[in-house]
């Protein structure tokens, strides 16, 4: 479904990505670890499409298609979606709005039938009550005045709405308390099927308890290092990222 | 109004930039006492009205042209300038639509106004106002069954003579300002309407605008006289063909809103603004105001997309005790358009409120000011005021000032104003886009979220149009 090879990208002339390589298979579950400033969010920004990245080297193919050629929005109507890790405030846009012309865009985009505005409202207020958003959420402007913790369920939200293939999620669960963390894992959980799959970017092993990746893989200086198994995951929590630096030198 | 009407009416570039053949009885261009002349003869009017018409001329040839606001534009040759211009069919009127001459019927068509249609849907009655006759007035007979008097002030001259004398030039007198003493004295026509004691209007009254001759400018008057406790709401779309050249418009709207009476006047304005090089367009120099009396209430409501040059400050006389004054508006410009807009309150009696909101948006190179007067009189005891002055930058080539006045003789008054100054940010733009809006639909939203506070005060149908109007006027403004 994904096929990342020998990525190579800048942002403000400083190199962020050195050949990284990732093949992720329909359905699966992948998990990105690593430090800080190892490049973990920038690959979930480069893979969407975010303005002022620049790819210098390499290609990346989602769906038989070659990603990097695509416009932003062109990304998300093929499936793609990311969680961002610090959603932005639009003021004055209801959740509800937003939410319909956005999954209206992605749908006609596909040639599928749009909601009609009944039916799209039950929808949504199925979604907010499964990530435990009250329904009033709805009618509030897109992360207006939301905690950190309602912008991430509001993010997963989105993600139930737009059914996407490939999701990427940004460090959803930086920040979250134990209650917060639990919707979202369920969230996704809920949501794992054969033909998508999930790019997990995170900090800690705590969110893996909740969510079961099928692999794991370590960041450093913008490539992969070390790939494995859940159980990699539990080691890292046990010996920190050091421990991998050194292996790889030796 | 329909969606489709709407989404036609509205269509890319400036869609009601077509000009309609229509052979017209235009008078050669030129200002003197002899043109006055002319046009109140040509209208049949009683000697009044041409001395009152003669006398604002002597005013406005004594006074110069406003240059305090925030605008540059070439200085405006009034000589000219046509001041009269009658589509020629027009000569002996039409009793009823289906004898107006199809070729205007089609213009309205394709202004997404078609009257048939209009009579059936919505329930609005409008009077088309084509250069300076009114054409049709439609509903005025549901209307006359309410006592509500809805025609063109050229014809309440005619049969209401007494109510026009009494109330034309009381709260805009004819010295009041240079493009209001012009007005005066060449006004061709406008609306007139008077709803008596007690009455609530039955429907919406709207009135549509178009200048469709080269060269003639259009100075529309209109006259709202809302009775002691009765209530209207009025609304005004504007619209004009393309033209290289400048076209003025400068009109006067009067309200009167006697005793625990109430009038809400809206106005969708998308005059041409001229071309993205900045040719052509309208000058839009409007004189309205309103005065409320006791426990009277007079808002305004504006979308302002269009003309090359807006110089226009809807404002209320607050002069009976515990009247209410309201301003809500959105000003949006693009390419080389030069807004300056606002408001003046004026509270003279005691506990008189008034509310503003004024939503400021500025793209491409264009140039969006605000300017608002409050004042609070030795008398208004308890009077309050809120202002809310918000701009919207989009790209980094546009301007926005806010230039408020404040001034308060009674210290029991309180006045609060808040101002925000914000962008559209690449955040914002990056979220939408990964949500699957292009970047046209996602500036559209977030400017359409920026104006809700406004959005809401229109009627539901114009709302949607106001909406799809901004998203017209802002193509080409990302990216």
């Amino acid at each position: 479904m994904l096929s990342i090879k020998d990525l190579h990208a800048e942002v403000e002339g400083k190199n962020i990505l050195n050949g990284l390589n990732l093949e992720i298979r329909a359905g699966e579950v992948h998990a990105i670890m690593g430090p800080n400033g190892s490049g973990k969010s920038t690959l979930g920004h480069v893979l969407s499409g975010r303005p002022g990245y620049e790819i210098t080297q390499g290609s990346v193919e989602f769906l038989s298609k070659d990603l990097l050629t695509l416009d932003t929005e062109e990304r998300a109507h093929l499936g793609l979606f990311l969680a961002f890790q610090y959603p932005v405030e639009i003021p004055g846009v209801s959740n509800m709005e937003f939410l319909k012309a956005s999954v209206d865009a992605v749908r006609e985009s596909q040639g599928a039938a749009t909601y009609d505005t009944v039916s799209f409202m039950r929808r949504a207020r199925e979604a907010c009550a499964a990530v435990d958003l009250d329904q009033a959420f709805l009618k509030r402007g897109v992360n207006e005045g939301f905690s950190g913790g309602e912008k991430k369920r509001n993010e997963i939200m989105q993600m139930m709405l737009l059914e996407p293939r490939l999701c990427i999620l940004d460090e959803t669960d930086s920040g979250l308390d134990i209650d917060a963390l639990r919707v979202v894992a369920s969230g996704v959980n809920g949501m794992r099927s054969e033909p998508r799959s999930f790019l997990l970017v995170t900090h800690y092993q705590r969110l893996l308890d909740y969510i079961e990746p099928d692999f794991v893989h370590v960041l450093a200086d913008g490539r992969i290092i070390k790939s494995g198994e859940k159980s990699l995951a539990l080691e890292l929590e046990e010996k920190g990222y050091s421990w991998l630096d050194e292996s790889e030198v030796a | 109004m329909s969606q489709e009407q709407i989404d036609r009416a509205i269509a890319k570039d400036y869609a009601a930039g077509f000009t309609t053949d229509i052979e017209s009885d235009t008078l050669t261009p030129g200002l003197t006492e002899d043109t006055i002349r002319f046009i109140s003869a040509k209208k049949k009017e009683p000697e009044w009205l041409l001395e009152w018409r003669l006398t604002a001329f002597r005013f406005w040839r004594e006074m110069s042209g406003p240059d305090w606001a925030h605008v540059n534009y070439p200085e405006v040759d009034f000589q000219s300038i046509s001041y009269y211009s009658q589509p020629k069919s027009m000569e002996d009127r039409p009793k009823s639509l289906d004898e107006v001459d199809p070729e205007l019927l089609a213009t309205y068509e394709k202004l997404g106004i078609p009257l048939h249609e209009q009579e059936a849907l919505a329930g609005v009655a409008v009077d088309v106002v084509f250069d300076s006759v009114s054409v049709a007035t439609t509903f005025r007979e549901k209307l006359a069954e309410a006592g509500v008097l809805f025609c063109s002030i050229s014809e309440a001259v005619q049969h209401y003579p007494d109510l026009v004398q009494k109330y034309l030039g009381s709260v805009v007198p004819r010295k009041d300002n240079f493009y209001a003493a012009l007005n005066s004295a060449v006004f061709s026509d406008g609306s007139f309407v008077y709803i008596p004691k007690g009455v609530r209007c039955p429907m919406e009254l709207s009135t549509y605008f178009r200048i469709n001759e080269a060269n003639t400018g259009q100075f529309e008057r209109t006259l709202i006289v809302a009775d002691e406790g009765s209530h209207v709401s009025y609304l005004e779309g504007c619209t004009a063909p393309m033209r290289d050249e400048n076209q003025l418009h400068a009109a006067v709207v009067e309200l009167v809103a006697l005793d625990d009476a109430e009038i809400k006047y809206s106005t969708v304005q998308n005059w041409y603004p001229g071309d993205a090089e900045g040719k052509g367009g309208i000058y839009n120099f409007v004189t309205k105001r309103g005065l409320a009396h006791k426990n009277a209430k007079i808002s305004w409501t504006q979308v302002e997309t269009g003309s090359a040059v807006t110089w226009k400050y809807p404002s209320c006389i607050l002069r009976g005790d515990n009247s209410v004054g309201e301003f809500y508006s959105v000003a949006l410009t693009n390419n080389l358009q030069q807004a300056d807009t606002g408001t003046k309150m004026i509270h003279l009696g005691s506990n008189t409120r008034s509310t503003i909101i004024s939503k400021g948006i500025s793209a491409g190179q264009s140039s969006n000011a605000y300017r608002g007067l409050v004042r609070v009189g030795p008398a208004a005891k308890g009077a309050r005021n809120y202002t809310q002055c918000d701009s919207l930058l989009i790209g980094d080539k546009c301007a926005a000032h806010t230039f408020p006045y404040i001034e308060s003789k009674n210290p029991t008054g309180v006045v609060e104003h808040e101002a925000t100054t914000s962008k559209v940010s690449d955040d914002q733009l990056y979220l939408c886009q990964q949500r699957g809006l292009d970047p046209e639909k996602a500036v559209s939203m977030i400017v359409n979220g920026f104006c809700k506070e406004v959005f809401k005060e229109l009627p539901m149908e114009f709302a949607v149009e106001a909406g799809k109007l901004l998203e017209v006027s802002l193509e080409g403004s990302v990216g």
